[in-house]
């Protein structure tokens, strides 16, 4: 591109075309600004614009007790909140020295690797939509719904769910869940069938390897030095998990491998997720089968045995003394934490997805900080679609799975 | 050979001597105190050092101690080791008057946006930074707003209107 020789700023003629992808753009799927300087269809240099939906959670969750920051925490990545909801109560489990129970921990999991699958789901299948190929979005979409229907068979929301409590769940889960979960995995009839059929669709399909191989390429020591994490840095051939890395939750119980991509563009990337969701699947299973194993009193336990941060039943408020002071000082946020300082991270669906939580002992966080992957990663999203055409960089940001609600907490 | 939290403090106790100090392991992760003009000197061994190799930087924000006079903002870093899978986590403090501190963005790309994050809330001058804006807030703000002297609504006000609030 050096042939290309720009006129210098203000000048009254200028060789490229400015184009603004965004902020409220169908294609950009969310609400990000990036102004490209165009060659034709050639993107010369993009400078992107965030922070359209800050709505300071960093400033808010000073101000909240422990159980009242979960709300915020589902308003980062939108397409999986319950990831982002066990992150948080994992981050205070450590904070306060909270122990869960296994069936608790296998339970989370179920829950946070349904979160993994659906939002790769959107991911992969909108990568999809952009490349022209609608269909494949409309088949898994229905497997999003059935989702749904089991976050809210277990809190009673959707979208932004508000899952669990410090030290376990607000309530067991029922019948109806399980069986709304042996639906989605039934071989024949269930996700596994649906997503096979997706991948037949696309994985070998010559139109779509032509549109995404090389679109949006990063290498694994450009991508560590960005700070990617997540399924983009695998992507690019970093194997790097915090399951695998530093198991919470029990992960260590589970045998399930971490994917890798050797190019990191769109393509790996696509692959990548999609056999992350294979392998969700897998740790689904498993963790179903374990909680079945549980028998009597211990098929019963959803939550660890912490009184002063979870909320006791109604039924032993009104009757014990004890119960009673406990619901007024959790409903009133009069709980006062530990003083301490920690880290926590999960593997979000984005990538690292970490909690710096500094508590100087009083009722609510000194400081709160979330390391969102979205945030961090996207800063490099300029040089991946530097030369490249305006059509793939479309597809590079859905590939890198953007989620604008993380972006911007 | 795992890499201890101990191995780690001898290296950088070596390289440093006692201008790092506050060596803690809040759950288990190590954490020091850098002075700020050697955070980059800091940063940079922690990258190059065959046995540390502290090469990804996982996360940097600032803290506000307001009554801690002269050392009111602290940077954090957090980085991380992937080889060995170690974690540490050091602080730089500065002064609110001339909250400088020299930008990491030479050594890591990703420290771009997570610096202009910092910039935008807590007013730190990253000198060096190639980009020094607002990132999440509007460009024609003031002021630095988790700074601890905007303190959020107080629960219990008096003063307000309960007949339009309910409270």
């Amino acid at each position: 591109m050096s042939e290309h020789i720009l006129l210098p700023e203000g000048s009254l003629e200028k060789e490229t075309t400015t184009l603004n992808l965004g902020p409220t753009h169908p294609a950009t799927h969310g609400v990000f600004q990036n102004i490209l300087e165009l060659d034709g269809e050639r993107i010369m240099k993009a400078t992107s614009t965030v922070g359209y939906i800050h709505r300071a959670f960093e400033k808010i969750a000073e101000r909240r007790p422990l159980y009242q920051i979960t709300p915020l925490t589902d308003r980062l990545n939108y397409c999986s909140s319950p990831l982002n909801n066990m992150g948080w109560h994992l981050t205070c489990e450590k904070l306060l020295g909270v122990s869960t129970p296994k069936r608790v921990d296998y339970l989370r999991i179920i829950i946070m690797e349904l979160a993994r699958i659906s939002d790769h789901l959107i991911c992969n299948s909108i990568v999809g939509v952009d490349s022209g190929a609608y269909s494949g979005f409309l088949y898994l979409m229905q497997f999003r719904e059935l989702i749904y229907e089991i976050y809210e068979e277990v809190c009673g929301s959707r979208l932004t769910t508000n899952i669990g409590r410090i030290g376990g769940f607000e309530r067991n889960f029922t019948n109806t869940a399980f069986e709304k979960l042996e639906k989605f995995l039934d071989d024949k009839h269930g996700y596994p069938a649906q997503l096979k059929e997706f991948e037949n669709l696309f994985t070998r399909n010559r139109i779509f390897m032509e549109r995404t191989i090389g679109c949006g390429p990063i290498s694994a020591e450009r991508a560590m030095n960005y700070g990617f994490t997540g399924p983009n840095l695998r992507a690019a051939g970093v194997d790097y998990d915090v399951r695998v890395h530093t198991p919470y939750s029990s992960y260590q119980d589970f045998e399930f491998s971490i994917p890798v991509g050797s190019t990191g563009d769109c393509y790996d990337r696509f692959l990548v997720r999609n056999e992350e969701m294979w392998q969700s699947l897998s740790i689904i299973k498993q963790a179903y089968k374990k909680v079945q194993e549980f028998k009597g009193a211990e098929a019963e336990v959803y939550h660890a045995d912490t009184p002063a941060y979870y909320l006791p039943p109604k039924s032993d408020v009104y009757t014990k003394m004890e119960a009673l002071i406990y619901h007024f000082k959790i409903v009133m946020g009069e709980i006062e934490m530990p003083a301490g300082e920690v880290y926590n991270a999960i593997e979000g669906a984005n990538g690292e997805l970490g909690y710096y939580l500094i508590s100087d002992g009083g009722r609510t966080p000194y400081r709160l900080h979330f390391r969102r992957p979205c945030f961090i990663y996207y800063q490099a999203y300029p040089e991946l679609i530097q030369g490249g055409m305006l059509s793939d960089a479309v597809i590079t940001m859905s590939s890198l799975n953007l989620i604008a609600g993380e972006l911007d907490a | 050979m795992q890499l201890s939290n101990d191995t780690i403090q001898q290296k950088l106790t070596e390289k440093f001597g006692d201008q790092l100090t506050d060596w803690q392991e809040p759950y288990g992760m190590l954490t020091f105190t850098a002075p700020k003009d050697l955070n980059l000197k800091v940063l940079q061994f922690l990258f190059d050092d065959e046995t540390l190799r502290f090469r990804f930087l996982t996360d940097l924000q600032a803290v506000h101690y307001p009554d801690s006079k002269g050392a009111e903002l602290a940077v954090v870093y957090h980085l991380h080791n992937f080889t060995d899978n170690v974690r540490i986590r050091f602080k730089v403090f500065t002064s609110i008057d001339t909250p400088e501190v020299f930008s990491a963005t030479a050594l890591y790309q990703g420290a771009n946006w997570m610096e202009r994050e910092t910039y935008d809330f807590f007013g730190i001058n990253f000198i060096g930074h190639p980009n020094l804006k607002r990132v999440l807030n509007v460009d024609e703000m003031d002021y630095f707003p988790l700074r601890k002297e905007f303190p959020l609504e107080d629960q219990t006000r008096v003063d307000k209107d309960d007949e339009m609030f309910g409270r």
